[in-house]
């Protein structure tokens, strides 16, 4: 792969806090010119940890990261005008009015007052009615969309969402999506963070697993989904079933508590379980009336892979 | 240089001094008044002169330092730490800007308000007093040098507290016993000679003491004694924030 194809090149980075506690263990990680990366992972897993380091928050001991090729610390004014950052914590000067704020994140990031462009971010996050209100004055899903504005105000190559959800309503959900869509039409790439699993389902093309400081798996969301996706194949039966008879012991089946239902979980790619089960059924004399599949979540892939990895 | 972030920083900064106008500026007009009615009207009217200058006068320099001195480390404590607090000094600390930026934006916007500060003094004062200004130059000097050493006196102190108590006892416990003792208020040559000795420890003696010259031509001690040791103070503060900025000190984990 050229190196311009990886936006981000992230080389063994571990990052040992001032107490001791080692929240990131040697992580490596190419993000893509262009993509949505989710990185997932439950609460304290380093998700913030590794975000802050790449965006020069975090001091970085140990490992290097690669911003276009350029070392983000000693070419750190390059590296940094590169990226916009949304904050997992609703922080920001509370006594100023909206516009004046975005306003500062622009300069602060070298880039010369351009009215109608930060009017045009406004205006997309639906903040522009609530540009001379003060930060204090709004609600937390209107300061969400302000660190937002601040973030692209200095119309940056990369932008980090940490947690970009969390304890929002379902109305800025939408319209973040919408900005994150436009976003990458524009060539931007996404980086987000999220334990909310369906989100990473729904918006990213890659997703990386984290968990307490090790990235466990980076894949395209398609193919992770296609490999560990599992199957649930529910049976009704016609007539209950007091116990789940010994011959079905060897599938991966459960007798639903009134006995009216099996609940047969396979693999995606395993294609021969499902008749061998329904000849067995019918061998076995037990009748149903109907079946119905599901397919399982990101959430269950998430479940299984964190313990997975536990054992 | 990224002199947009400068600015920036600059502008935003001087704006919380527009949005507390009130607080920013007619405060020290009644606070200047209230020592002209106590210590003018009340102790001038016993002591009348020092070294030839009405005691009104006299205290003029000595007030305008005092608030410069408190307005300087308050606003650049202030300025440096609430960010730190609210947590919105992650985008500084993101953003594509030298340490050296940092500290122009913050120091020169705490150093700036403390001067407008003191020009009001100034002018409140002249309503009471006659006031000259024998070396307008030198008085610049002082003023400009004093404000940028003890803003960066307060910047280190912002970035050293980590809660409001610390924020708030720096200023309480050294800075104003420092210039009430710096005098502000009596020339340090009223005092016992092992007094006047012990006195010369304290910096503020030679700022109040070179400012006072600057307009009286009268001083406690020479005035490039007074610059050389203002220079140095500068100097170390300039040091201690390099340090602080080498080793992320309190900012970076
Ligand atoms: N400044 C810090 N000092 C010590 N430990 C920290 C610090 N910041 C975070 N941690 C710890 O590092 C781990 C990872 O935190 P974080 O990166 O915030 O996780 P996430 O964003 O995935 O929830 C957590 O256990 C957290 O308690
Ligand atoms: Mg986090």
């Amino acid at each position: 792969m050229t190196p311009s194809e990886n936006i981000i090149q992230i080389k063994n980075l571990s990052k040992n806090y001032q107490d001791g506690f080692r929240a990131l263990n040697s992580v490596n990680l190419d993000i893509r010119k262009g993509e949505i990366f989710a990185l997932l992972g439950p609460n304290g897993a380093g998700k913030t940890t590794l975000i802050n380091m790449i965006c020069g928050i975090v001091n970085i001991q140990e490992g290097e990261v690669k911003i276009s090729d350029l070392h983000n610390i000693k070419d750190y004014r390059k590296t940094r005008a590169l990226i916009g950052l949304v904050p997992q914590e609703l922080t920001s000067e509370t006594f100023e009015t909206v516009l004046s704020t975005v306003n500062f994140s622009r300069g602060l990031f070298g880039k010369k007052d351009n009215p109608p462009f930060v009017e045009k971010i406004l205006r997309s996050l639906s903040l522009w009615d609530k540009k001379d209100n003060t930060i204090l004055t709004l609600s937390g899903g209107m300061k969400r969309r302000v660190l937002i504005a601040k973030a692209l105000a200095h119309e940056p190559k990369i932008i980090f969402l940490d947690e970009p959800t969390a304890g929002v309503d379902v109305e800025l959900r939408q319209d973040m999506w919408e900005v994150v869509r436009q976003l990458k039409d524009d060539g931007v790439t996404i980086i987000l963070t999220t334990h909310y699993i369906e989100e990473a389902e729904q918006i990213a093309d890659r997703i990386g697993i984290i968990n307490q400081g090790e990235l466990i798996l980076v894949k395209e969301k398609d193919d992770l989904m296609l490999e560990l996706g599992k199957k649930h194949l529910q049976i009704n039966l016609t007539e209950p079933l007091k116990q789940l008879p010994l011959e079905l012991m060897d599938f991966q089946i459960e007798l639903s508590p009134n006995g009216k239902q099996l609940i047969y979980t396979y693999e995606k790619i395993d294609n021969t379980g499902v008749s061998l089960l329904l000849e067995l059924l019918s061998s076995l004399q037990i009748k149903y009336s109907d079946i119905d599949t599901k397919e399982s979540s990101l959430e269950e892939i998430f479940v299984d892979l964190v313990n997975r990895e536990r054992l | 240089m990224n002199y947009p972030a400068i600015k920036a920083i600059y502008i935003f900064e001087m704006s919380r001094m527009r949005r507390t106008l009130f607080q920013s500026i007619v405060s020290p007009v009644i606070s200047t008044t209230l020592y002209f009615v106590v210590f003018g009207a009340a102790i001038g009217s016993r002591i009348t002169e020092i070294d030839g200058v009405s005691y009104g006068s006299f205290i003029v320099p000595g007030l305008i330092m005092l608030s410069i001195l408190t307005e300087s480390v308050s606003n650049a404590s202030f300025g440096i730490y609430f960010p730190k607090f609210s947590g919105s000094i992650y985008e500084v600390l993101s953003a594509p800007i030298s340490y050296v930026e940092i500290t122009l934006g913050y120091v020169g916007a705490a150093a700036s308000k403390s001067i407008i500060v003191g020009a009001i003094i100034l002018l409140t004062a002249n309503l009471f007093v006659p006031i000259q200004i024998a070396h307008p130059f030198w008085m610049l000097l002082f003023l400009v040098l004093t404000a940028l050493s003890f803003s960066l006196l307060g910047f280190i102190l912002g970035i050293w507290a980590d809660n409001w108590e610390k924020l708030a006892i720096a200023p309480t416990l050294i800075i104003t016993p420092l210039a009430f003792l710096g005098g502000s208020f009596y020339s340090i040559s009223m005092l016992p000679p092992f007094w006047q000795k012990i006195t010369l420890l304290n910096p503020v003696v030679y700022l109040i003491s070179g400012f006072r010259w600057s307009f009286y031509e009268n001083a406690d001690v020479s005035v490039y004694i007074s610059i050389s040791m203002i220079g140095v103070f500068l100097m170390i503060c300039l040091i201690l924030i390099w340090l602080i900025f080498k080793t992320g000190y309190r900012l970076r984990v």
